[in-house]
């Protein structure tokens, strides 16, 4: 998995790599990513309860039917490639990125490609793949418009929606400048020109195409792709050869079933109804058809997402990749995308992370403190599409993370030991209590680290340890009644 | 269940507790021995030591019911963390038990007793802080509906009410520029509210956001919704 900038930071072992990040920010980084976050929030919110009576019940329903696919994912796998094949596709599995990768070279290569144009793709930047065909000498362009400027730029997504949500319109002038796409212009229009200029002369002159897929029904072998800006349609117009790299969480069981995701998908990620364009692709082009790709290829790939099924966090497999718990995450707020260092960043990042790289324990590890980079607060799962508890998911990766030997800079090991230590026996709490009134007289060095640092942002309020129990006593005892309330 | 928080630093908020649930007309008691929840070693990802501790929670309340308690937060640790905790455990059914017979105390005076309307009276405007453990629970609407009824009382909006004050246990401690963000940002949208005081069912959010006023030297008045609820029977006046 690629590293954004956040892997080269200096580490302050006192706190979080994502909390250093996020101070180490600049500031028009940092409202960028928040304005352009919030926004994102209240419009999807705006659209679903304009929209539905109950948006809630509507993501329960979603939920209910990606759980069911993936507790039958097997089953529900064969009939897809059952299906594409009848229409006349090529059906491969890939265990891993490597394997994505070598596919997607034996055809290009077989193919005799030079050029690629490729839509955007979350699956395409798990496996590096961009990169990966630009060594081995095969032009391979994005052509979503953030995508397009992130490549130019050498930089990374930071959203799984909006990849450069980190950007303002004066970077990207100043980047179309370098690169020769235009004297210095500011103006979105202008800027948006000169890139459709651009980007139509290369989809005329690409051998084959490459695409990721929202969604793929096994009742019908139908793959669907969503855009705003048709880049997908282009890059399938000119070119003799699809080859989509799909998840193999991505099926759905019926077509009907797509009522229910595509209806989500555009307000969960952009709070549109309907995203502008809706590609359902049956396989290649038919003899009855003018044009579109002769052949068709498509990739289901695994790397990792079996092991994630079979485990407790299995959940995150119904992600439908619309960013919702992005736009609404108070951290992603303040952190920004980079700071998860991978390619799906948040809340789903933060779960998703670890577990693919859950295959080698050492990787896990290098990124067991995601998980931590929540205050729990829930509205990921408040906000999702597919009712990914996402909370409790964290909660079992920091549980997984400390079994597999994780340190936090919050807790060095021992405090939350002699915390249960004297959680657990009531006279040691009631002394500990009782002796803590001198807290606020001894000298800050000493006192406990965590309260220490939690002190520098906090004024702490004045202890009263012990003082409810004295005044509980105090009172006249009421006799023990069964049905008494306990407070 | 007074809570860890009340017990070292929140006194009031426990006895105003008490005091509005025996207006109430409940018995209230006091296991000595309680001490905390586990929720600081759960959400550490400690949960062999979040286990020790519940495990004495469970031994403490074994015969209460109910177990009411004035957090929000603990009370989704008993109802809902402890289940995941203790998956696969030999105690879990006494977990779910427990998890099933404890109460977040403005739930357990609207949902529980059945009050829909708070008697007293008391002249204040009051801003609500949603505290998120009540996402997915009737919690903060049972907690706004006795505060809307109280005679006098003014309940203002809250702009960006979705959004966690920054809290998080430990997570304040690990992630100190985040939390404090997010902290200053919920102020921010408290004072652009200006009510006489900020009302939460969780000391933990209140203690969070009064420490980093005092620190920045802001005004921000908090309260705990159980010493509303108590001034109120007293019919105080807050403006």
């Amino acid at each position: 998995m690629s590293h954004p900038p956040s892997g080269d930071l200096p580490q302050d072992p006192r706190r979080e790599r994502i909390d250093q990040f996020a101070a180490g920010q600049s500031e028009s980084r940092r409202s960028a990513v928040r304005l352009g976050s919030k926004a994102g929030h209240d419009k999807r919110t705006e659209t679903l309860a304009r929209d539905y009576a109950d948006p809630d019940g509507l993501r329960a329903l979603a939920g209910a039917i990606k759980q069911h696919t993936l507790d039958h994912l097997d089953e529900y796998l064969e009939r897809a490639e059952e299906r594409l094949r009848a229409h006349g596709a090529v059906v491969h599995f890939a265990t891993d990125a490597e394997q994505a990768r070598a596919i997607v070279l034996d055809i290009l290569q077989r193919r005799e490609a030079r050029k690629v144009v490729k839509a955007k793709s979350m699956a395409t930047e798990e496996v590096e793949l961009g990169p990966f065909l630009e060594g081995k000498g095969i032009e391979c362009l994005e052509t979503d418009l953030g995508e397009f400027i992130v490549q130019i730029d050498a930089d990374h997504p930071s959203h799984i929606v909006k990849p450069i949500i980190h950007k303002n319109r004066r970077e990207i002038a100043r980047s179309f400048e370098t690169h020769n796409l235009g004297a210095y212009d500011d103006t979105p229009e202008v800027i948006t020109r000169r890139a459709r200029v651009f980007l139509r002369r290369k989809y005329l002159e690409a051998d084959a195409a490459i695409t990721g897929a929202n969604f793929i029904s096994a009742e019908s072998g139908r793959l669907v792709l969503v855009t705003n800006e048709g880049n997908s349609r282009f890059c399938l117009a000119a070119t003799s050869c699809h080859v989509a790299l799909v998840g193999i969480e991505k099926l759905v069981p019926r077509d009907r079933d797509l009522g229910v995701f595509l209806n989500l998908l555009a307000r969960s990620a952009t709070g549109q109804s309907l995203s502008v364009y809706t590609e359902l692709l049956t396989g290649p082009r038919a003899s009855s058809q003018p044009d579109g790709p002769e052949e068709m290829h498509v990739i289901f790939l695994d790397n990792g997402r079996s092991e994630i099924l079979g485990g407790d966090c299995r959940e995150i497999l119904r992600c439908i990749r619309c960013g919702a718990c992005l736009n609404v995450c108070p951290v992603y707020r303040q952190a920004s995308g980079h700071a998860y260092r991978g390619v799906y960043s948040g809340p789903v990042g933060a779960v998703l992370t670890p577990l693919l790289a859950g295959g080698k324990p050492d990787a896990f590890l290098g990124f067991a403190d995601l998980p931590r980079a929540s205050s729990l607060c829930g509205a990921c799962n408040e906000v999702c599409p597919v009712d990914i508890p996402i909370p409790d998911l964290l909660l079992r990766l920091r549980d997984r993370g400390k079994r597999a030997g994780a340190s936090s800079p919050a807790l060095a090991p021992p405090t939350m030991k002699r915390f249960a230590q004297l959680a657990s026996r009531p006279w040691a709490w009631r002394r500990a209590l009782a002796t803590g009134r001198l807290l606020g007289l001894v000298p800050a060095p000493l006192r406990p680290r965590a309260l220490r640092l939690w002190g520098q942002n906090h004024a702490l309020p004045p202890w009263r340890g012990g003082a409810f129990r004295k005044w509980m006593a105090a009172r006249a005892q009421p006799p023990k009644a069964e049905a008494g309330a306990k407070a | 269940m007074a809570t860890c928080l009340a017990d070292a630093f929140f006194d009031d908020v426990a006895r105003a507790t008490v005091e509005v649930l025996e207006h109430l007309g409940c018995e209230v008691a006091f296991p000595e021995d309680q001490t905390c929840c586990g929720q600081p070693a759960f959400n550490s990802g400690d949960w062999p030591a979040a286990r020790r501790v519940g495990r004495h929670c469970l031994k403490v309340f074994a015969r209460a019911d109910p177990v009411v308690v004035p957090s929000g937060s603990c009370a989704r640790m008993v109802g809902h963390g402890a289940l995941l905790l203790f998956e696969g455990e030999r105690d879990l059914p006494a977990v779910a038990a427990l998890a099933g017979r404890t109460w977040e105390l403005a739930d357990y005076i609207v949902r529980g007793l059945g009050v829909a309307r708070w008697p007293g009276r008391l002249a204040a405007r009051l801003a609500f802080h949603r505290s998120c453990h009540s996402r997915g629970t009737q919690f903060g609407q049972s907690a706004l509906a006795l505060l809307r009824s109280i005679e006098g009382a003014e309940v203002v909006e809250l702009g960006e009410a979705e959004q966690c004050c920054g809290f998080g246990g430990t997570f304040s401690v690990g992630f100190p520029h985040v939390s404090r963000a997010m902290g200053d940002l919920k102020i921010d949208r408290v004072l652009e509210a200006a009510p006489d005081a900020l009302v939460s069912a969780d000391s933990s959010c209140l203690m969070h956001m009064a420490g980093l006023a005092e620190k920045e030297k802001r005004p921000l008045r908090t309260m705990h919704l159980a010493q509303v609820l108590r001034d109120a029977l007293r019919g105080k006046a807050h403006a």
